[in-house]
């Protein structure tokens, strides 16, 4: 079954700039200027990973004064976990059910 | 233990669960091929599912909801793409509205199934579930193997654990 946030969380976190900007953002005390001096490519290429983990409900710019600080949604992260965990589970179970239903049948049937 | 891998695949958001069963691939298939039989595995007990239309032909609508414990009624459909009995059964799957038609506000995703023998009277039975293919997606598979879902799951982890530490 599918989970409408999957793909856009997952496709969020798949990437290691942005996930390095989630851990940065978890005090939530720089802005995408300040960001943007950690890595190795243009502010507006810190920019877009900004944006797209913004979409994806990870992360969420703040005023703060006068600043726009870039804060980890650490709800998002919590529920992207859950999110997967809850699918396999959700399989696991249907695997048991399927165990058990064989075994309970053959026992009848046969 | 049934289940014996799970595998989160980095390339394309696609989830592989294998699974091995005390049966032959026809008793399997039987638990896809008969609705009564799916009812009793394929939700919960708190959420029973119910298959009013059920025809595993390709090119057929597959239509079932869910019933919950507030009687509520959440709609799905499969459109079938691939059935190869015992062997091969291949699902588009989606949410549906209230009148059944298909919810475009979700994009369907797919699921494929695989039974094969593996001897002594055992089958194993292999899910591949594959995610809404979406911008998103594209930029996952364009990152390769290594910048993948097991990983972000793990880096989730790392920085929750950082969170609490702190």
């Amino acid at each position: 079954m599918a989970t409408p946030d999957f793909d856009r969380v997952f496709g969020a976190l798949a990437d290691h700039t942005r996930r390095d900007i989630v851990r940065r953002a978890i005090d939530g005390q720089e802005g995408v200027a300040e960001l943007a001096g950690h890595y190795p490519m243009s502010f507006a290429a810190v920019q877009k990973h900004v944006a797209i983990l913004e979409r994806a409900g990870l992360v969420t710019k703040q005023r703060i004064g006068r600043r726009k600080v870039v804060r980890t949604n650490l709800q998002g992260l919590h529920a992207a976990r859950r999110l997967l965990d809850r699918y396999e589970d959700l399989w696991r179970d249907r695997i048991d059910r399927m165990t058990d239903f064989i075994t309970d049948t053959r026992e009848t049937n046969t | 233990m049934t289940v014996t891998a799970v595998n989160k695949d980095p390339a394309a958001l696609t989830m592989t669960l294998d699974a091995e069963f005390d049966a032959s691939p026809e008793r399997v298939w039987q638990l896809w091929a008969d609705p009564r039989q799916l009812e009793r595995w394929w939700g919960p007990p708190t959420y029973p599912a119910t298959f009013t239309k059920h025809d595993l032909t390709p090119g057929s609508r597959v239509e079932y909801h869910m019933t919950g414990p507030e009687g509520d009624q959440p709609k799905g459909y499969w459109d079938v793409l691939e059935t190869d009995p015992p062997h091969r059964l291949a699902v588009r799957d989606g949410f549906a509205n209230e009148d059944g038609t298909p919810n475009d506000a979700f994009p369907p995703g797919e699921m494929r199934v695989t039974i094969e023998e593996v001897g002594s009277g055992r089958t194993k039975m292999s899910i591949e579930s594959i995610f809404p293919s979406t911008e998103a997606m594209e930029q996952v598979l364009a990152m390769g193997q290594e910048e993948g879902l097991t990983e972000a799951v793990g880096q989730i982890d790392a920085i929750l654990a950082e969170q609490r530490v702190a």
